[in-house]
C-alpha cells in the first residue's frame, strides 16, 4: 500500500489553477523527486500535503486516512514533516532552540525537557550544524540555513520528509551534500522523503522515482533515466532550464 | 550553589521587606502618602506583569483595561449587591474575564488578526466594557464609579479590605506582585515561551513543526486576563473606590502598554520599572504642573491636560529610540561590557 496517495490534487488561487488534478503516490522507503520548471507547482503540492493550504479539490491520504484539508500542526503529528523552499527560521530563538522546539511540539512521544534537546542536538548533529546552545541563527549563510530547516523537520520524528529544496543559491559541492544528507537521512532513519527540486541534475542520482509536474499538471511519472528521455519532459522542461 | 543573582534578590527581598520602616525614617510624617504610592506601583506593576506576558510575544493588547475593569467590578458587584465574599468573587471576576478573553481572542487567532488589527479589535473591547459599565449605572455608578461597601472598620479578612492598615496592605501587594514575577519565569521557562516566540515570528513555521499557534496564544491570553483581572480587583479592594477611568478602559490600556514598552517589553522586571516610571512622572507631574500657578494662567484649563500630553511624547520617544525599554536596554549595555 502506498504511504501517500494524492488523488486528484488541485489548488486555485482566485481564477488561478496552480495545481490541476495531479495524482501520484509514494511508497514507503522511498525517495521520490517532485521536479518541474519555476512556478509548476510544486510548492503549492507541497503545501496543500502539509496543511498549509486547503486544496480545492482532490484528496490526500497519508497511511491510509485521509489529511487533505487538516491544519498544519495536525498533519505534522501524523508523521508528516516539511522544510520550506526559502528558509523560515525563528530567529528570535537559537539555533539548538528552534530545534528543540520542534522535538517537543512536533513529535507525539511527549518527550521530557532534556529529551527534547538531546532529540534537538542529535538532529543538528545529524545536518552537520553545531550544537551547542548559544549559536544565533544570525549570520548563517544559505546552505546552512536549509540544514536547520532539515533538523527542525527530522527533530519532529517523521515518517515521511516533504523536502522542497530547490537548491539554486547553493554551489556545486553544496547540492552534492545536500543530496547526500537525504540519502542518509532515509538510511539511517528509514524516513521516506518526497524531495521538491527544480533542477535535475544532482536529483537524479539519488531519487528512486520522478514525478514531473509543468503548469499545475503531471506530465510524467517513472524511472529518473527515463524522464531524461521523455519527449515532453525534454521539452517543457530540459528545454527551459538550458537558456 | 550561591551566584552573585542569588545574594542581590536576597538583599533586594530583604530590602523590601523593611521598606515600610525605611519609608518611616525618610518620611516621617508623610509616610503614609509615601506607602500609598509604592502600593500603588506595585499593584500596578502587576498588572503591567500581567499584560507583559502578551505583550512580549507581539500581542500587543489594548484589552486590558477591560480586563482589570472586570476584576474590579465583578468582584464590587457581587459584594455590593448579593454580599458574596471577594474570595468567591475574585475567582468569579477572573473567570468572567478569562472567558472574555478567549472570547474575542479566539476568533483573531483563528483569522490570524496580528499587530495594528488585533489592537484596534481590542481597543474596540476595552470600549465596549467601558460603555456596558457606564450604561449600567443603577449598580456600577456608572461613570462617577462606585465603592465597595465598607464592612465594620474596613478592616476585615471575610470582606478582604486592608485599606486603613497601609503596612499590611503593603505586605499583601508586595506577596502579589512576587506571585506574579515568579509566573513570569515559570512562563519564560517553559516550552510555551518558545512556542510562542516562534508563533510571534512565523505562524506558518511554527504550526509547520506541531505547534497549535491558537491553542498556545489561547492559553498566555487566558493567563494574562486572570492575572490582570486579579490586579483590578485588588486594586479595587485597596483603593476602596472603581471608575470607569481610573481601573477601566482606554485610558488603563494605554498607560499599561505605555509603562511597559518604557520599562521593557522582554524583561522580567520590565513592567515594574515602568510601573515605578509612570507613577512616579504621573505624581511629579500632577503635582508640579497642576499646582504651578504660572502654568495655570498661561495654559488656562489645558494645564490639566499637560501630564498626559508629555506622557503621551515620552512613549513616542521611548518606541523610536529604547524599543527594549529603560530595563532591556541597560541589560544590553550591561552584558555587553561584561563579554568584552
Ligand atoms: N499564495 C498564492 N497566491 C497566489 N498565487 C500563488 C500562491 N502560491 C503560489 N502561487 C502561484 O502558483 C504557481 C505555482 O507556484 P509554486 O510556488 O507552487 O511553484 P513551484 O513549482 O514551487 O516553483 P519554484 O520552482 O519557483 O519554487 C505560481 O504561478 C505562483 O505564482
Ligand atoms: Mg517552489
Amino acid at each position: 500500500m502506498a504511504m501517500l496517495k494524492v488523488d486528484g490534487l488541485t489548488k486555485q488561487f482566485g481564477g488561478f489553477t496552480a495545481v490541476s488534478n495531479v495524482s501520484f503516490d509514494v511508497a514507503e522507503g522511498e525517495i521520490l523527486g517532485l521536479i518541474g520548471p519555476n512556478g509548476s507547482g510544486k510548492s503549492t503540492t507541497f503545501n496543500c500535503i502539509a496543511g498549509m493550504y486547503t486544496p480545492t479539490a482532490g484528496s490526500v491520504k497519508f497511511e491510509g486516512g485521509e489529511i487533505g484539508g487538516l491544519k498544519a500542526n495536525q498533519v505534522c503529528h501524523k508523521g508528516i514533516a516539511r522544510t520550506f523552499q526559502i528558509p523560515r527560521p525563528f530567529r528570535n530563538l537559537s539555533l539548538l532552540e528552534n530545534v528543540a522546539l520542534s522535538a517537543h511540539f512536533g513529535s507525539n512521544a511527549h518527550l521530557s525537557r532534556a529529551q527534547c534537546w538531546a532529540k534537538a542536538e542529535e538532529s543538528l548533529a545529524m545536518v552537520g550544524l553545531p550544537t551547542d546552545a548559544t549559536t544565533s541563527t544570525d549570520g548563517l549563510g544559505a546552505a546552512s540555513l536549509k540544514k536547520l530547516e532539515l533538523a527542525r523537520a527530522l527533530a519532529t520524528g517523521p515518517r515521511l520528509l516533504l523536502a522542497d529544496e530547490s537548491l539554486n543559491g547553493l554551489d556545486h559541492g553544496e547540492m552534492d551534500q545536500a543530496a547526500d544528507m537525504l540519502e542518509r537521512i532515509r538510511k539511517e532513519k528509514g524516513i521516506t522523503i518526497v524531495w521538491v527540486e527544480h533542477i535535475m541534475g544532482v536529483l537524479m542520482r539519488v531519487v528512486d522515482r520522478v514525478v514531473v509536474l509543468d503548469h499545475g499538471e503531471k506530465i510524467f511519472d517513472g524511472k529518473p533515466a527515463d524522464a531524461q528521455t521523455d519527449k515532453r519532459v525534454v521539452e517543457v522542461y530540459l528545454g527551459e532550464t538550458e537558456h | 550553589m550561591i551566584t552573585q543573582k542569588h545574594i542581590s534578590w536576597a538583599i533586594g527581598l530583604a530590602v523590601l521587606l523593611v521598606l515600610p520602616l525605611i519609608i518611616k525614617q525618610i518620611f516621617p510624617g508623610t509616610d503614609r502618602y509615601y506607602l500609598h504610592l509604592v502600593i500603588q506601583i506595585l499593584i500596578w506593576a502587576f498588572i503591567y506583569t500581567g499584560w507583559s506576558m502578551m505583550g512580549r510575544f507581539g500581542l500587543t493588547s489594548l484589552g486590558h483595561g477591560a480586563f482589570t475593569g472586570i476584576g474590579a467590578y465583578v468582584t464590587v458587584m457581587l459584594w455590593n449587591f448579593a454580599g458574596i465574599t471577594p474570595w468567591i468573587g475574585i475567582p468569579v471576576a477572573m473567570l468572567v474575564a478569562t472567558i472574555a478573553g478567549v472570547l474575542v481572542g479566539y476568533p483573531c487567532f483563528r483569522m490570524r488578526i496580528t499587530g495594528h488589527y488585533f489592537a484596534l479589535l481590542t481597543l474596540a473591547f476595552t470600549e465596549f466594557v467601558r460603555l456596558c459599565i457606564v450604561g449600567l449605572r443603577d449598580w456600577t455608578g456608572g461613570s462617577l464609579g462606585t465603592q465597595p461597601a465598607r464592612y465594620g472598620d474596613g478592616l476585615s479578612l471575610y470582606a478582604m479590605q486592608f485599606e486603613p492598615n497601609r503596612v499590611l496592605a503593603y505586605y499583601i501587594v508586595l506577596a502579589i506582585w512576587l506571585v506574579g514575577l515568579i509566573i513570569w519565569v515559570k512562563v519564560d521557562r517553559s516550552m510555551d515561551r518558545y512556542a510562542l516566540d516562534a508563533a510571534s515570528q512565523d505562524e506558518d513555521a511554527a504550526a509547520s513543526v506541531g505547534i497549535n499557534v491558537t491553542r498556545e496564544k489561547l492559553k498566555i491570553t487566558a493567563l494574562s486576563s486572570a492575572m490582570c483581572a486579579f490586579g483590578g480587583a485588588i486594586y479595587g479592594q485597596y483603593q476602596m473606590y472603581i471608575g470607569p477611568d481610573t481601573i477601566a478602559g482606554l485610558g488603563v490600556s494605554l498607560n499599561i502598554v505605555f509603562a511597559v514598552i518604557a520599562g521593557g517589553i522582554w524583561s522580567l522586571f520590565g513592567p515594574t520599572f515602568g510601573a515605578v516610571f509612570t507613577q512616579v512622572l504621573a505624581e511629579t507631574l500632577r503635582v508640579g504642573l497642576r499646582g504651578s500657578e504660572t502654568l495655570s494662567k498661561l495654559l488656562g484649563q489645558s494645564a490639566l491636560a499637560l501630564d498626559t500630553f508629555i506622557y503621551g511624547l515620552l512613549l513616542v520617544l521611548f518606541i523610536i529610540y529604547m524599543p527594549k525599554g529603560v530595563v532591556g536596554t541597560l541589560a544590553e549595555r550591561w552584558k555587553r561590557k561584561a563579554r568584552p
